[in-house]
């Protein structure tokens, strides 16, 4: 692969060929905020936070947009650059509502995060602010176009990641939005409801209903595990607050599907907490089920069982296993088939 | 290039779906054969609309025109196969013309995608059960697989021949022996040597001959030979074909137990049911659709209050083989200790990523593609393969073909518990084409009544061109509409997988 020399904040940095400078600097440890800009996207160079400083080169430009090039000079850090970056989250939040105590994003927010780390607690910029309706037509995803900074990874992601082309900006100027062909709620739009906008969003403007009012998002425990629908095999991570689950989150360290998931990966999972759940065995008493501990349950499958082996023989027993449990609990019941009930009659739905 | 044949991947697979349209979007040849005009038909190259049952006259007809224009890999046919010529004599009979009268694919189509596939680099074909639920579906696979070894699209990356899994552990489940020939990692119960490795292994005289399959056991359940059955986690009543067979199987049953989430159709025949732990509930491993052993963790203690695993430990101690498992991790070691395939997988490897097997040592990186060098027997063996139409076709009585299949807010029956996706998509809305629907008189949300000769449903209709004239699709997740009441009782001769994709049905409009 092609190197290219270049200096970044005095350090010396080898960098592939057809990087940009925000991946160069990111390759030798040195962080340029960004909010527009996402590994998984295509470049944008719109929200202009990562503007550096090049030697040779008019104003400041766009680290995310900007190819690195044998023995360019970056500064990342000079008053100019912070200037103008507290400048643009000045602007932003000029417009943006500040109600951080509640908001659901609060601790996961890239715009709080970046006006902590340049000190802008207001706006010098006062002036017309939006005043939209909250969508919350459909029960995943809840859209406040107030809180949304026009950064265009949930357009992209639409685009790029599931291919849908459902978002896209609309209007003109104060009046530009992100939204659905025919300026539509999500539900009356062409939208598939995989939520993947709903992870790349920087800002509080798109959020999983499903989370709303359960947990801020320090308190949760991530728990990667892996999708129990379709045979693809998506990893995410499981949101658990107090002993439950109250979400899905994409985790970007998945080698199947990165950040991308679908409907049922990302809000299926509600299944789990279904009031139709059985939570203690039931055994058929006078053709009624009736509850009982597991203890008698357990007592009388494996006398029927055994009476069933010896009266019938261990033909006359056949199992169901699963393809929706473990590899473990396939495993453990093949083997009580073969070793306890002594039949290979052990199959499950691949065939059917 | 990508040539997907028999397989919805947009709401199947929806995540492959997203990638095979990146692919598409960045320039990849994109073929699509489905009769239905599925999402990524939209974003084909070619849209080959095949008759429904009709996927062997097409792949025989592409084969015949690669052969006829020399563009089949005769290296790799000379070095890597056998019995290439019994297939050129058998697609000789597949021409052009007479291969579009039959699958209704213009005849120049067949020759671009011939041509395409042939001599394009690297080509992958994806398939899934619109392959394989067919009376012929073993004989579809073994098609597919001709025409990829036809032009030596196999065995390097960006090749082969790669089927998607249904479920998020069908793969795991076959890999595990839930089978009723094959130990773990397909080591054949009827192999003496590996009988006696698992007989030592686990202390225990094991049976010798290969069991029934699914389609056997209910046939022999109605016939009142199989007395006792416990079904772990499926739901067969809504997802077998011909639900009323199934229905009659479990009615005559002595003692039937059903470890479940839920008290689900096929739950209601039980004597016990037993309460199951949720994959967030437990500790383990899945196994997707690209042999990939990934980690599922417990996220919350099981709401029944004991995992799957430990209730099938308890049950066995309470029949007098006790088992010493502490965690799942060493019922996988275990297992892993016995299957070669898996012999080199463990927790701790799989900690941050998952290895795709065969991965037969500790320092092995796993098995990205298989048949790199070799195939399993050796030489990819051609197979002369001829139409096998479907069981049951349309007729005066019943003048539609029905076909069925899973839409992307579902998954089989487990989302019906999921409040969200069920309050908007809660019932079943079959397909009818435009010109079937103005002849039957019924809009979009009108309800009919669909009858086959096994039994009849009530469903609402989506009138759409998605399906051809003639054609209706319904999906199968719906307790309301249990489509699988209509299916075929015809089966693979060789697989047993039932013929969900074809049978005959009337509609009437109520």
């Amino acid at each position: 692969m092609d190197l290219v020399k270049l200096q970044i904040d005095g350090k010396e940095v080898e960098a592939p060929a057809g990087s940009t400078v925000l991946e160069a600097a990111e390759q030798a440890g040195i962080h340029i905020p960004r909010l527009c800009h996402d590994p998984e996207l295509s470049p944008w160079g719109g929200c202009r936070l990562c503007v550096v400083e090049i030697e040779g080169m008019r104003n400041l430009p766009a680290s995310c947009v900007t190819t690195a090039a044998p023995g360019m000079v970056v500064r990342t850090g000079t008053p100019a650059v912070i200037e103008a970056r507290r400048t643009i989250l000045e602007l932003l939040l000029a417009n943006h509502p500040l109600d951080c105590l509640t908001c659901e994003k609060t601790g996961d927010c890239k715009l709080a995060e970046y006006c902590y780390e340049y000190g802008v607690k207001e706006s010098s910029f006062a002036g017309e602010r939006h005043n939209y309706g909250i969508d919350d037509s459909n029960p995943f995803i809840v859209r406040d176009l107030n809180k949304c900074i026009l950064c265009g990874k949930c357009v992209r992601a639409c685009a790029e990641m599931t291919g849908k082309d459902n978002l896209d900006f609309a209007y003109r100027g104060f009046h530009a939005r992100v939204t659905t062909f025919g300026d539509t709620s999500y539900l009356e739009s062409d939208c598939v409801f995989c939520g993947n906008c709903v992870s790349v969003c920087p800002t509080g403007a798109l959020m999983e209903k499903q989370m709303k009012g359960k947990a801020r998002r320090w308190e949760l425990k991530r728990v990667k595990t892996t999708c129990p629908f379709c045979g693809t095999g998506c990893n995410f991570d499981l949101c658990v607050k107090d002993g439950k689950i109250v979400g899905v989150a994409s985790n970007p360290d998945s080698v199947v599907n990165g950040r991308a998931l679908c409907i049922k990966g990302r809000f299926g999972w509600d299944f789990v907490y279904s009031d139709k759940r059985l939570k203690t065995p039931l055994i058929r008493r006078n053709g009624k089920f009736v509850p009982v501990s597991w203890e008698e349950a357990l007592d009388l499958v494996a006398a029927r069982l055994k009476e069933i082996r010896e009266k019938y023989g261990p033909g006359s027993f056949a199992a169901l296993s699963s393809a929706r449990c473990t590899n473990e609990e396939n495993y453990l019941l093949q083997k009580f088939v073969r070793a306890v009930m002594g039949t290979n009659n052990v199959d499950h739905c691949a065939r059917t | 290039m990508l040539f997907l044949i028999g397989t919805n991947t947009t709401e199947a697979h929806p995540v492959i779906g997203y990638k095979i349209r990146q692919a598409a979007r960045r320039g990849a040849k994109l073929i699509v054969a489905d009769p239905r005009r599925i999402e990524l038909a939209e974003e084909a190259d070619y849209w080959l609309r095949l008759r429904p049952g009709t996927d062997i006259p097409l792949l025989n007809g592409l084969m015949h025109i690669i052969i006829k224009e020399e563009l089949y890999d005769k290296a790799f046919v000379a070095e890597r196969t056998e019995n290439f010529e019994a297939l050129r004599e058998t697609v000789e009979k597949y021409t052009p013309g007479y291969v579009s009268r039959l699958t209704g694919v213009p005849v120049e189509d067949l020759y671009a995608v011939a041509r395409l596939y042939a001599t394009t680099d690297k080509a992958m074909i994806f398939y899934t059960l619109g392959i394989t639920e067919h009376v012929c579906g073993t004989n579809n696979v073994m098609s597919i697989a001709n025409l990829a070894m036809l032009t030596g699209h196999i065995g390097r990356p960006g090749t082969g021949v790669n089927p998607l899994r249904g479920q998020n552990n069908v793969q795991g489940a076959c890999d595990m022996g839930a089978l009723p020939n094959v130990y773990p990692g397909y080591q054949r119960v009827t192999d003496p040597a590996v009988r006696a490795k698992f007989q030592e292994a686990w202390g225990v005289s094991l049976p010798a001959g290969v069991g029934l399959m699914i389609p056997e056991m209910f046939d022999k359940a109605n016939a009142g030979e199989v007395k006792a059955m416990y079904i772990l986690g499926e739901n067969p009543v809504l997802t077998d074909p011909n639900s009323n067979h199934i229905r009659s199987g479990l009615a005559r049953l002595e003692f039937l137990v059903v470890q479940e989430l839920f008290l689900t159709e096929t739950a209601e025949y039980a004597d016990v049911v037993l309460p199951a732990a949720s994959f967030a509930e437990t500790d383990g491993t899945f196994t997707n659709t690209e042999r990939r052993v990934q980690r599922v963790r417990k996220a919350i203690e099981p709401l029944p209050g004991r995992t799957n695993w430990q209730t099938i430990m308890a049950l066995c101690a309470k029949m007098g083989y006790p088992m010493h498992y502490r965690s799942p991790e060493e019922i996988f070691a275990e297992m892993a200790s016995l299957t070669p395939s898996y012999s080199g997988i463990n927790y701790s490897r799989i900690e941050k990523e998952g290895i795709q097997w065969p991965c037969p040592t500790c320092d092995h990186p796993g098995t990205p593609y298989l048949h790199a060098r070799s195939f399993t027997r050796g030489k990819g063996l051609f197979q002369a393969i001829d139409h096998i139409p479907p069981a049951e076709m349309p007729d005066r009585e019943y003048p539609f073909l029905l076909s069925t299949g899973r839409v992307l807010s579902h998954y089989n029956v487990t989302t019906l518990y999921s409040a969200g996706i069920q309050s908007l998509w809660s019932e079943e809305h079959a397909e009818v084409n435009p010109d079937d629907a103005a002849r039957l008189g019924v809009e979009t949300g009108s309800k009919v009544k669909v009858a086959s000769r096994r039994g009849k449903v009530v469903t609402r209709v989506q009138v759409t061109d998605r399906v051809p004239p003639g054609v209706i699709w319904m999906s199968f997740h719906y307790r309301e509409t249990p489509t699988n009441v209509l299916t075929s009782h015809a089966v693979d001769p060789v697989s047993k997988t039932g013929e969900y994709k074809v049978c005959a049905v009337k509609i009437e409009k109520i």
